[in-house]
């Protein structure tokens, strides 16, 4: 059996957690998730002004933290930390921790070869929308390949303490520990189906050990989430990984939070699609064949899984610029708090109506009565507070930008009661999009190189 | 006897693009097929109707006791584009946890 354990569910998650995971108990594996959609974009503008960066920047200092104890331990990290840049990466990590081996990942990064792909006769229609890539050709930042568990399994093989790698899907890093250490095949579909769905449990950090969670598995019939013990402490998921693909999802003893059935379900729907086919890199993974059973407090083990073939195709992740936002707010109080609030908006509209402005969407929310939920609110008629919320967008900043001018006058020159405006103008910014796409799997080689 | 879906499941909500996922979960498998007959992708597309523009799909997990709805053009664009607070979905699993469902 090996231990994987997850302490980043994104670029941004708790500082403390993967410390904790390597201090409080036994595990073999750390990996790190710190790629979502659009960081990939930023890391691409952070490149473009200092060809030094473009990676995790939490990264290495972590790493520079833990050195001493994975090296004593035995312990190796697996992390989609390169970002567009995963050598600077691994360098800045030797430089952090230099007794340690860092291999990093390369290949997915195909910004330089969409004029290649478009020249082969690959259309890169949007997956959702189905438009042709050319109508954005000239706003693209970044283009990356989603890549999965084999090159990681490579990069452990070559005995690194630390792999690093750029746009990993966020299932290969847990799945690569097994690969690496089971010698599993590229045609063993359902124990890689089981390490995927392993994955896809820890991605997210501790939305599978009580974060987020409704239900602490108390019972039935209602939502006990305030059961879930000393959150302030939450436990980080563990996986504890067998040869033949099944596996337990734990926590360290002592952590808070809960390892519960009811709290891997939720974590298992997560962002899911069809269930029948969760399409990676490296399989395709059957959710409707999982056998999922509480074995003991924070224990809930997986098995049965079955999964087919890897799909022909991967998937592009794009980045490109789609024009300005912004967003401005304005609280009104009791009495007639909604009303008030009503009143401001119409009172905007017409005002920008006014001045010929005019943008792809303008969209309005009134925070305590309908912003979340929409009609499925419950009624709330005469609330003691709302806030009101208006953003716009579109191509045009000039129009962006005047619109940020014409929420604050509403204080002097609108309904009564306004307050909330202490920030000042909104900010304006610019939208960078996401475009997602597939090309032939034949066209991504990716590579391993130990760096030193 | 109609009664919040609060009380034979709880939900989880994410995002993919402009389209906003629902995991429906009951606590008692018993309940399982209660899911089945009352959240129907009408019923869910009526509930959300000022929220959703397209489709509502649903995929049925029998093992977990789950099903798993898709509300397509959902999400004002979604990820960066959109101009919600709630862009990523997170909260519409919660807000459906207050449909009223027929139980026997």
């Amino acid at each position: 059996m090996i231990r994987i354990a997850n302490g980043q569910g994104f670029w941004g998650d708790w500082l403390e957690a993967p410390v904790r995971l390597v201090e409080q108990g036994p595990i073999d594996f750390l990996v790190l998730d710190y790629l979502a959609e659009v960081t990939m974009s930023i890391l691409q503008k952070q490149k473009q002004e200092d060809p030094n960066l473009g990676y995790a920047r939490d990264f290495p200092p972590l790493i520079g933290r833990l050195a001493g104890k994975l090296k004593e331990r035995g312990i190796k990290v697996v992390a989609n930390a390169g970002g567009v840049n995963p050598v600077a990466c691994a360098q800045a990590v030797l430089k952090a921790a230099p007794g340690l081996k860092v291999a990093v990942v390369l290949g997915d990064d195909v910004f330089d070869r969409l004029d290649e792909f478009l020249g082969k006769g690959y259309e890169m229609r949007d997956m959702e929308t189905n438009e042709p890539i050319t109508g954005i050709r000239d706003r693209i930042l970044s283009a990356n390949a989603y890549i999965g568990a084999f090159p990681l399994a490579e990069a452990l093989d070559t005995g690194a303490d630390v792999v690093i790698a750029g746009r990993s899907t966020d299932t290969a890093l847990t799945l690569a520990p097994m690969v690496h250490k089971y010698k599993w095949k590229p045609d063993d579909w359902d124990k890689l189906a089981a390490g995927t769905i392993a994955g896809h449990i820890i991605e997210c950090g501790a939305q599978c050990s009580g974060g987020n969670c409704q239900s602490a598995g108390g019972g039935f019939g209602i939502s006990d989430w305030q059961d879930i013990p000393a959150m302030a402490d939450v436990g980080y998921p563990i996986i504890e990984a067998e040869p033949d693909g099944s596996f337990t999802v734990t926590k360290h003893a002592g952590t808070g939070g809960r390892v519960h059935s009811d709290t891997v379900k939720e974590q298992l729907l997560y962002e899911l699609g069809d269930p029948k086919r969760y399409l990676t890199p490296d399989c395709t993974a059957d959710f409707t064949s999982i056998h999922i059973e509480d074995v003991g407090p924070d224990r809930v083990r997986l098995s049965g899984i079955r999964g087919g073939p890897k799909p022909p195709t991967l998937k592009l992740s794009i980045s490109y610029t789609d024009g300005w936002k912004a967003i401005g707010t304005l609280v009104y109080s009791w009495p007639q708090a909604l009303q008030k609030a009503v009143a401001a908006d119409r009172i905007v509209r017409m005002r920008l109506d006014h001045l010929g402005l005019t943008f792809d969407d303008i969209y309005t929310e009134f925070f305590g009565v309908n912003a979340c939920h929409g009609s499925a609110a419950p009624p709330n008629p005469d609330p003691p507070e709302v806030q009101l919320r208006i953003g716009v967008r579109g191509q045009d900043r000039k129009a962006v930008d005047r619109f940020t001018r014409e929420l604050i006058p509403l204080v002097l020159n609108g309904p009564p009661g306004a307050t909330g405006f202490g920030e000042g103008k909104p900010p304006v910014r610019e939208i960078v999009a996401y475009w997602s796409t597939l090309v032939p799997r034949d066209e991504i080689k990716t590579r391993v190189e130990v760096i030193s | 006897m109609k009664v919040p879906l609060s009380k034979i499941a709880h939900t989880r909500s994410g995002d993919k693009g402009d389209t906003c996922n629902i995991g429906v979960i009951a606590y008692l498998p018993e309940r399982y097929p209660i899911l089945l007959r009352e959240v129907t992708p009408e019923r869910v597309k009526e509930y959300f109707e000022d929220l959703v523009c397209g489709e509502v799909e649903r995929f049925e997990l029998p093992n977990l006791g789950a099903i798993n709805l898709l509300l397509h053009g959902a999400l004002g664009g979604g990820g960066t584009v959109s101009l919600r607070v709630d862009a990523q979905g997170k909260t519409f699993g919660a807000a459906l946890l207050g449909m009223e469902i027929e139980i026997d």
